[in-house]
């Protein structure tokens, strides 16, 4: 924890404001993000936590505020430009491509990776034939460590809840994202589902070393995992730090009142 | 038998890929196109000559397919830009005096270019609003059919020269028929290596999730335009083979009728599918004229009431058209992969 402050800044949101109307979704909100450290956004229901990841991704162009990814300002860039950079996601509602097989939703990770284009496609010529293999062993990889061998071949629209969440987050891998932000990712999962994934989260942190901003309820996971985090309210940081330092904020735990507010906490 | 492909034994991953799964399959297709090319020895010539519009219709619906079917932009304007390579390459032909091996790939790249042009509101428009930004181009186009008399002859139409090697002529049933059906042969070929390459996977996905496509790096405008363009290549080449398989080309074919036709072929055989774009025209293309057969029987045994039932005929086209989607909505290809699934267990049916 201590070497996380050393590490060199990845991600600058600086005084983000992001308006829907009379909403005011996101407020002055800024936080700096290291490189390889696990980021959590906590806070409660409508806060504001998915519509900053929607910032930081480029679904959503805050009326004021700027981000940097890297160094370089990304506030203007599409979504795919961003990608192309390596912030890849996975989404709170599951947004998979239904009609295609688990290994062409991953593979369709690799667009920004591939070179051939429509006429070597078409005719599907030695070096897109190469191409496409190298590039299969890539994402055959990102399978066997997520451990969905037995599905590859099948329909994601058919899949239950649980493995469509890993075949997203497959997808967000085959980028070779240098940061990965993930809506919720388990959300209504079983104890065993979320064991996996918190096991999954770690390694793609630690092994693969991409920084994670991760934004989940289950307040025993993040607490566990998180080098940082920022805690939102109404749009608004009310608390940032530590795990330790942030249950300890009184500001925080007066957001989250009552008996809850400890079991929220973790503590 | 089938006992050969019970059990999954591939070796690589280059095995795995291969569109043509086993031998069991390799063999049959095989076949069939050794069957495709002694198919006019052996028929006459109206069969020869219905193949060749089934060859025409392949190619076109391949292109719809491309645009809506596998990039989920719905399209009425297939039709008319089947008359835009048609008079593009008879154009090139008679007053560019090219040869039509470098006439009909030129027709091909002006229809796309075409397409795209009109593909652009795809840029702001989704479903069904671009679809009738699409059904604009349609009537445009059918306009400029109508009035550029220079290149399309009007109202009368222009004639449409045969292509030539040397001092040979594509201007018999069989002929043509063999032209035609290479072309659709390697239409086939490039779209399923199209859809399981990049590109093709970037349009399906924009079909299936725009919103996650770019999230993932795909460039959405580029693609929805890429598709248009790629669909009227298809409708434009098809066109120019329509130029010659007729001789004569006139505004009158490339109606909105065409533009539906077309999407009906795709529906009934199977949207974002390549083998039900090939279902899909050889229904739409053989189930008007065995009805004309039908109904024409019919009217002659009874005679008194023939004419009724020849003004049955598109009443009763249409009706089993409906009848189709309602009971097969997914297309005739769904149904193929359920019958193959069946047989590949048989006798065990689960
Ligand atoms: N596209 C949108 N249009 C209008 N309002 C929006 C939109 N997206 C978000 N909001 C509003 O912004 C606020 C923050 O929403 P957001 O989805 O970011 O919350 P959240 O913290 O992710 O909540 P949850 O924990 O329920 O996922 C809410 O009031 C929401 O209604
Ligand atoms: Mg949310």
């Amino acid at each position: 924890m201590t070497e996380s402050s050393e590490r060199t800044v990845q991600l600058e949101v600086e005084n983000i404001n992001l308006r829907f109307g009379g909403v005011m979704a996101l407020d002055g909100l800024g936080f700096t993000v290291r490189k390889g450290e696990i980021f959590s956004i906590i806070g409660p229901n409508g806060a504001g936590k998915t519509s900053m990841l929607n910032c930081i991704s480029g679904r959503y162009h805050p009326q004021r505020g700027s981000i940097s990814f890297e160094g370089q300002d990304v506030t203007r860039l599409t979504p795919a430009a961003r990608a192309r950079l390596g912030i890849a996601r996975t989404f709170q509602n599951i947004a998979l491509f239904k009609g295609m097989s688990v290994l062409d939703n991953i593979l369709i990770g690799r667009h920004t990776h591939l070179k051939s284009g429509l006429f070597r496609g078409g005719f599907y010529l030695g070096p897109c034939r190469k191409e496409e293999i190298e590039h299969r062993r890539f994402v055959e990889d990102i399978v066997d460590f997520l451990e969905i061998e037995h599905i590859r071949k099948r329909v994601v629209g058919t899949l239950a809840y649980g493995l469509q969440k890993r075949v997203e987050l497959a997808r967000a891998l085959a980028l070779d994202p240098k940061l990965i932000l993930l809506d919720e990712p388990m959300a209504g999962m079983n104890l065993e589902e979320t064991e996996d994934m918190v096991r999954f989260i770690l390694d793609i942190n630690q092994e693969r070393g991409i920084t994670v901003i991760l934004v989940e309820h289950d307040m025993g996971v993040v607490m566990d995992i998180s080098d940082r985090l920022v805690v939102l309210n109404f749009g608004e940081k009310i608390g940032e730090g530590t795990p330790e330092e942030v249950q300890q904020n009184p500001e925080v735990v007066k957001a989250y009142l009552g008996g809850e507010a400890s079991v929220f906490l973790g503590r | 038998m089938s006992v050969a492909h019970c059990g999954d034994f591939r070796q690589s991953y280059k095995d795995d890929m291969k569109v043509l799964e086993t031998r069991f399959v390799r063999v049959s297709v095989g076949a069939f196109l050794v069957l495709l090319y002694v198919f006019p020895l052996f028929m006459s010539n109206y069969a020869t000559s219905t193949m060749t519009t089934i060859g025409i219709a392949v190619i076109g619906a391949l292109g719809i397919n491309i645009v809506t079917g596998f990039t989920g932009q719905i399209s009425l304007g297939q039709g008319a830009f089947m008359g835009v390579g048609a008079f593009a390459c008879s154009y090139f032909m008679r007053i560019l005096h090219m040869p039509f091996w470098i006439a009909m790939p030129a027709a091909g790249l002006t229809t796309a270019a075409v397409g795209m042009v009109f593909g652009l509101p795809s840029a702001r428009l989704k479903g069904l609003y671009l679809a009738i930004a699409t059904l604009a181009a349609q009537f445009i186009l059918q306009y400029l059919f109508i009035h550029m008399e220079a290149v399309t002859g009007g109202s009368n139409g222009i004639p449409s020269p045969p292509p030539e090697i040397g001092s040979f002529a594509f201007d018999g049933d069989r002929s043509k028929y063999y032209l035609t059906i290479t072309i659709a042969v390697l239409a086939v070929l490039f779209t399923t290596n199209l859809v399981r390459s990049r590109d093709g996977r970037a349009f399906i996905a924009v079909r299936d999730h725009y919103l996650s496509a770019e999230i993932m790096g795909i460039h959405l405008f580029k693609y929805r335009l890429l598709s248009f363009a790629v669909s009227a290549f298809y409708a434009g080449v098809a066109g120019s083979l329509w130029g010659m398989y007729t001789g004569y080309i006139s505004a009158e074919h490339f109606t909105i009728a065409e533009s539906i036709n077309y999407l009906a072929m795709i529906i009934i055989g199977g949207l974002g599918s390549v083998l039900g774009s090939i279902f899909g025209a050889i229904f739409m293309t053989l189930l008007p004229q065995a009805l004309t057969v039908g109904t024409g029987a019919l009217a002659q045994t009874f005679p008194k009431i023939g004419f009724l039932i020849m003004s049955f005929k598109d009443g009763v086209f249409g009706l089993i058209v409906i009848l189709f989607l309602i009971f097969e909505p997914d297309g005739l290809a769904h149904r193929w992969r359920q019958i193959k699934a069946y047989w590949k267990l048989f006798p065990f049916s689960y």
